[in-house]
């Protein structure tokens, strides 16, 4: 039988409209799909559970993410979105309480495995923050010191125009690269921060909220980029936005927190992942449906 | 053209009264008056030491400046001088900055970034804060076991027993150790996690995001920590005591050689506390002046602090 929390069993014994052909109970629906088998899979998330001491923050999470599109994670506060991005390039190993059990595959690699560098997975798997983090130093250094601890070699400066340019930035910034990020706007210092996590040159790009401290003007350049640059990296996005998700994402993932009986805490659960057109048309999971109609969170 | 302007519901007479009504915040108007209180008395005591010391130091510091600061030790007043003095807290400054410094600041970035949030490193925090108000003189005791006796083949084989500069600086050292701690750790947790993450973000290593950011942001708030601790070691006269610095007459020169280290000594506020006790109104005088230069040295390490961590800050 499915195992908890995959494409919700319920939803297979409502009316469908079209007959859906007997799908692998194992396997959320959606990874069976041709197009999705077309990619290749650079994630895999093997029954995945975040504890923090021993809260259990998510649990039994399994999905695949594919190269070169965007996936958009979805859902109410609270229901770890977050804290399973972070599982991606381990920034939970910062937080000393935080431990991971399961398998998170990176072409197949565990990224838990004793043997793994974190230092190295950070080099593939970029992120980019909530709020804008440049250093407080120049535009210029906010650049070059990824690729300077990547011990990249070649000319630094055209490292630097050539992230700027990717992050649609080198024109409002070419003049003053050595004047400090901090007096940029802040639409300006998360695309900074997107042009840093470029320089470095990563296969996959995480991006926790990262418009939700911007106008919409800045938002929609930050879609824009994303939209431009997903034919080189692989995207993984943590929305709190649906309209956001559904305007630039590829497939999305809902999660939604299920309250413990036992004790007052919440632990967040992946509901449905699925091709974004049909997650906000029509999902296979009804809490989908009332959190994307507006109904629920 | 007529404009048809709604007609205002409230008469704007009724509206004036209501928004210039008195209320009288009576708690308010005492608590700030008691502040008020606070900081002039503070500030009154503050007056009175310095106009008194430099009063009292005037006639010295204005008719014999250089003779005071290069002058040694002696019976007479009108020909005494601190230049021993000076040296001694020349040297225990070093002490300090070459030892506690260095000791203190790694040890806040290690509890701090490197430690696990685990209860034996609270353990720790706990009990450094606890040796923070460990009394002067008790540190002076402890120099006077180690240092003095036990380490005395180091400190001052010679003549001077162990009583010497190197036996106060390294007192000292360790008794502004955990201040120097306490500041650095608070400076380095006050720098935003975010900028860590950014750090560890693309990559970097533990070493590379405390190294380029940490350290850089924190370093305004760990010299100024660090300087004000300085300030308090040139200051404490209890340690020397015990330690030993001399009190009466001082023949051996203030030579600033190494083996000079290892002879009897003297430092600023052992001068200032004997010629406190001396009768002549002579050397009450000396004291004034004294403590005026002690006071000059100690502002001036602060005036440092303060245009460093400025220029530090601009950088941001």
């Amino acid at each position: 039988m499915a195992p908890k929390t995959r494409t919700d069993p319920q939803g297979d014994k409502r009316p469908s409209p079209t007959a859906r052909p007997r799908v692998d109970a194992n396997r959320p629906v959606a990874e069976q799909r041709p197009e999705n088998n077309a990619r290749t899979t650079v994630f895999e998330l093997e029954d995945l559970s975040v504890y923090y001491g021993s809260f259990r923050a998510i649990r039994n999470v399994d999905m695949r993410v594919c190269e070169k599109q965007i996936t958009a994670f979805i859902g109410p506060s609270g229901c770890g979105k977050t804290t399973l991005l972070r599982c991606f390039n381990r920034m939970n190993d910062l937080v000393d309480i935080a431990r991971v059990e399961g398998k998170v595959l990176y072409h197949g690699v565990d990224l838990y495995d004793s043997e793994v560098n974190p230092v190295e997975v950070r080099r593939r798997i970029g992120m980019v923050f909530q709020k804008p983090n440049p250093f407080p130093k120049s535009i210029y250094d906010n650049i070059a010191f990824g690729p300077k601890v990547a011990g990249t070699k070649g000319n630094m400066d055209e490292i630097v125009e050539r992230s700027l340019r990717r992050a649609a930035l080198w024109d409002e910034v070419k003049d003053r690269l050595k004047a400090s990020a901090m007096g940029l706007s802040g639409g300006q210092q998360q695309r900074l921060c997107i042009a840093r996590a470029l320089a470095v040159d990563p296969e996959v790009i995480l991006m926790d909220e990262p418009c939700s401290a911007l106008d919409p003007i800045a938002t929609g350049r930050i879609e824009d980029l994303m939209e431009e640059i997903k034919a080189e990296y692989t995207i993984i996005i943590v929305t709190h936005n649906m309209q956001q998700a559904a305007r630039v994402s590829d497939r999305c993932a809902f999660f939604t927190a299920e309250v413990n009986e036992t004790s007052d805490t919440r632990t967040g659960i992946l509901v449905e992942l699925d091709q974004t057109e049909k997650m906000f048309s029509n999902p296979s999971d009804e809490r989908t449906e009332n959190y994307v109609t507006g109904r629920f969170g | 053209m007529a404009m048809t302007t709604p007609p205002l519901t409230a008469a704007p007479e009724l509206v004036r009264q209501r928004l210039q009504g008195k209320k009288v915040d009576t708690a308010g108007l005492v608590f700030r008056g008691l502040l008020v209180v606070a900081l002039v008395t503070t500030m009154a005591v503050l007056v009175v030491l310095l106009v008194d010391v430099i009063a009292g130091g005037w006639s010295v510091l204005s008719t014999r400046p250089v003779d005071f600061l290069t002058g040694k030790l002696g019976s007479v007043a009108a020909r005494s001088g601190i230049a021993q003095g000076l040296r001694g807290t020349f040297f225990i400054g070093v002490f300090v900055v070459v030892l506690a410094f260095p000791l203190g600041v790694g040890a806040a970035i290690y509890l701090e970034e490197y430690a696990p949030r685990s209860r034996f490193a609270r353990f720790v925090d706990v009990n450094i804060r606890n040796l923070a108000g460990v009394p002067s003189v008790v540190y002076g005791l402890l120099g006077f076991a180690i240092f003095v006796k036990a380490l005395r083949f180091l400190t001052g084989p010679g003549s001077a027993n162990g009583a010497t500069v190197i036996s106060a600086g390294l007192t000292l050292a360790i008794l502004v150790l955990p201040i120097v701690i306490i500041t650095a750790a608070e400076a380095i947790r006050a720098v935003p996690d975010s900028l860590r993450e950014a750090g560890f973000g693309v990559g970097a290593t533990r070493w590379e995001v405390v190294r380029s950011h940490v350290l850089p942001y924190a370093s305004p708030g760990i010299l100024t920590g660090t300087v004000l601790s300085l300030a308090r070691a040139l200051g404490e006269a209890a340690p020397l005591i015990l330690v030993g610095a001399t009190t009466g007459f001082l023949s051996e020169g203030a030579g600033y050689s190494l083996a000079s280290l290892q002879e009897r000594f003297t430092a600023m506020p052992m001068v200032i506390y004997t010629w406190a006790g001396r009768p002549q109104p002579g050397f009450q005088n000396n004291t004034a002046a004294a403590i005026v230069v002690l006071l000059t040295v100690v502002l001036l390490a602060n005036a440092v602090a303060i245009l460093l961590r400025n220029r530090y800050e601009k950088r941001r």
